[in-house]
């Protein structure tokens, strides 16, 4: 990763895709990493807030052990659930070869 | 087809140490899954337990599974670990088909339980495996490779997803290395697995059947020179689904490094896939770093409290765990190790137990399990436990014998009956006519009969060659077709042909 936190670099962004599973090309990757570095400078102003005396969380609301009794509830209906998919067959999603790695 | 080139696993042995490690996933049984409502029936139609939660449609929010954390709980309290009094889940960001939300709900630096251990025994010796972690997740969907030849990714088209098995909720158990055992490292691993195997099923957490995926292993092996320092470094085999497998897997890993190792070549940290008919690994892809997958605190779940009391009151709970269990029946049903241990290799320790309990005499229902019941199972190429007959039939028969209204002949024959679906011992007995028969009006018959059919015979017993009456009670034996009991047939057969 860079050295500035507020920027990424060309290999950054190109590890970022592989990871991502994207296919950038070597123009895309400069443009990218300029916008992203720009995007991360935006968000990194939330370091200027005053922090000290605040305990890190990750809720907004003190509640602990929200859980849920081990009961079914009714599932959705497969056509249902294979409508939004790009693509079906033999009741399940098909989706593209998966490259270059195995199950 | 694997090209490896494997050294001799006792040369392996003589100049390298082994260390390897365990990361076990166990599919809870809970009746629905870990963030929904949505059932967990293994074999279900594809798509048809889902719902908006499991297949991340946007704006679904997870609760998590009161079940599931209490399972997670109990598996660390039986391993002997710290649970945690305040955890969170974790995303585990990676891009897969099978994981619809783009990551893993699981637990990262915080997870439920910590520093626990399992003592297994090999050969006599005790190893302690040290625990390092337990922790709660959820399960992938599953993927189905069309087009290739062999049903892996390799030559695929394309891949169809069920995510009917996404979101089942999936514990984590993760030892520390073992080392410093040397040749045996492949036996403990698999020792390991089935003594954790075992605490679970005594837990009831899960069904924990290998063969349908409810308990799978990742295999961590290295080699090192025998008095180095320093580890070498480890490859991770993946998806390691039987207990056979476990011990190959490492077994193979250590001839494969060694050759390797011995050639001046360097091993490479790298997944690796295990093939079940061959025995062998092949290299996958290059490993991930953890900051790889940009773990980060789930926001949408709210932290996990376990209260302390209730924990200690699940502690308090606990089953009898395998170790104590099988220590107090060696000592109940008097067994010296080596018995105790064929009884727990043929895995008939639960079976027997259970015929014990159902009424049996001990030595009684070893010997049908061990004996008679074992062949069946081995003629058939199924495990003894799905045999179609349980403890308490077997039960039932060995008191058909010990009353003697069966001997061990029609036993069998009983035996034969109940397998094939004809109910209990005792209605089989009685629809197929296999009581034994007393001293009665047809086996008075039978006996007359055979007196009459050899003239010979009895005048040799009458001038005292009481041994030829065996072919007498032979006869008797055979015209009964087996269903008489030979002392009576011969105290029958003494009065009648000696007896004034």
């Amino acid at each position: 990763m860079s050295t500035d936190a507020h920027s990424l670099s060309r290999d950054d962004v190109a590890h970022l895709a592989r990871l991502s599973r994207l296919a950038v090309t070597d123009e895309e990757l400069d443009r990218f990493a300029d916008q992203l570095g720009v995007v991360l400078g935006a968000v990194a102003r939330v370091q200027d807030a005053p922090t000290t005396d605040v305990t890190p969380t990750t809720h907004a609301v003190p509640l602990t052990n929200v859980h849920r009794p081990d009961v079914v509830t009714p599932s959705l209906p497969r056509e249902q659930v294979l409508a939004g998919a790009p693509a079906a067959e033999d009741d399940r999603f098909r989706v593209p070869r998966i490259l270059g790695e195995e199950a | 087809m694997s090209t490896d080139r494997l050294l001799e696993f006792d040369d392996v042995v003589s100049r390298y140490e082994p260390v390897f490690g365990l990361e076990t996933h166990v599919e809870l049984g809970t009746a629905s899954k870990m963030f929904c409502g949505c059932a967990t029936t293994f074999g279900a139609e594809p798509n048809t337990q889902t719902c908006p939660v499991c297949l991340a449609l946007p704006g679904a929010l997870p609760v998590a599974n009161a079940a599931a954390i209490e399972a997670t709980i109990r598996i660390g309290l039986a391993l002997g670990c710290r649970i945690a009094t305040w955890c969170r889940f974790a995303r585990k960001n990676y891009f897969y088909p099978d994981i619809p939300k783009g990551f893993q709900t699981s637990q990262y630096d915080e997870p439920l339980c910590t520093a626990g251990h399992l003592d297994v025994e090999v050969d006599g010796e005790t190893y302690r495996v040290e625990i390092e972690r337990v922790h709660l997740e959820e399960d992938t969907g599953k993927n189905l490779h069309v087009g290739g030849a062999t049903g892996r990714i390799h030559g695929a088209d394309h891949s169809l997803v069920d995510f009917n098995r996404a979101g089942i909720p999936l514990v984590e158990i993760v030892t520390r290395p073992v080392a410093g055992v040397g040749a045996k490292a492949p036996e403990v691993a698999r020792a390991y697995v089935a003594e954790l195997r075992e605490i679970l099923l005594a837990l009831g957490v899960s069904e924990v059947r290998m063969e349908r995926g409810n308990l799978r292993c990742d295999v961590n092996t290295s080699l090192a020179p025998t008095g180095s320092l320093e580890w070498g470094t480890r490859t991770e085999t993946k998806n390691v689904n039987s207990l056979r497998s476990v011990e190959r897997s490492v077994r193979y890993e250590m001839r494969r490094q060694a050759a390797l190792l011995d050639d001046g070549e360097r091993i490479l940290q790298e997944t690796r896939h295990f093939h079940e008919d061959t025995g062998s690994t092949s290299a996958g892809r290059s490993k991930e770093e953890a900051t790889d997958y940009r773990y980060f605190p789930e926001p949408d779940l709210v932290p996990m409290a376990p209260d302390t009391d209730w924990v200690e009151q699940l502690r308090a709970d606990l089953p009898e765990l395998p170790a104590a269990r099988r220590a107090r029946l060696r000592e109940e049903w008097g067994l010296s190790d080596t018995e105790m241990a064929w009884l727990v290799n043929a895995g008939a320790l639960g079976l027997v137990s259970d015929t014990v309990a159902a009424g049996a005499d001990p030595a009684d229902a070893r010997k049908w399990w061990l004996g008679e019941l074992s062949r069946r199972a081995k003629d058939a190429g199924v495990e003894l436990g799905d045999l179609a007959v349980t403890p308490a039939q077997v039960a039932e028969l060995t008191q058909l014998v010990a009353e003697g209204t069966v001997n061990d002949q029609l036993a069998r024959q009983v035996l034969d009956g109940v397998l094939a679906g004809e109910g209990s011992p005792r209605q089989v007995v009685d629809s197929r006519g296999l009581a034994v028969m007393g001293d009665s009006d047809e086996l008075g018959a039978a006996v007359d009969a055979a007196i009459a059919g050899a003239p010979d015979v009895v005048e040799k017993v009458r001038g005292g060659k009481t041994a030829a009456l065996g072919a007498l009670v032979g006869a008797v034996m055979k015209e009964t077709r087996g269903k008489a009991d030979a002392a009576t047939v011969r105290r029958m057969l003494e009065e009648r042909v000696l007896g004034g």
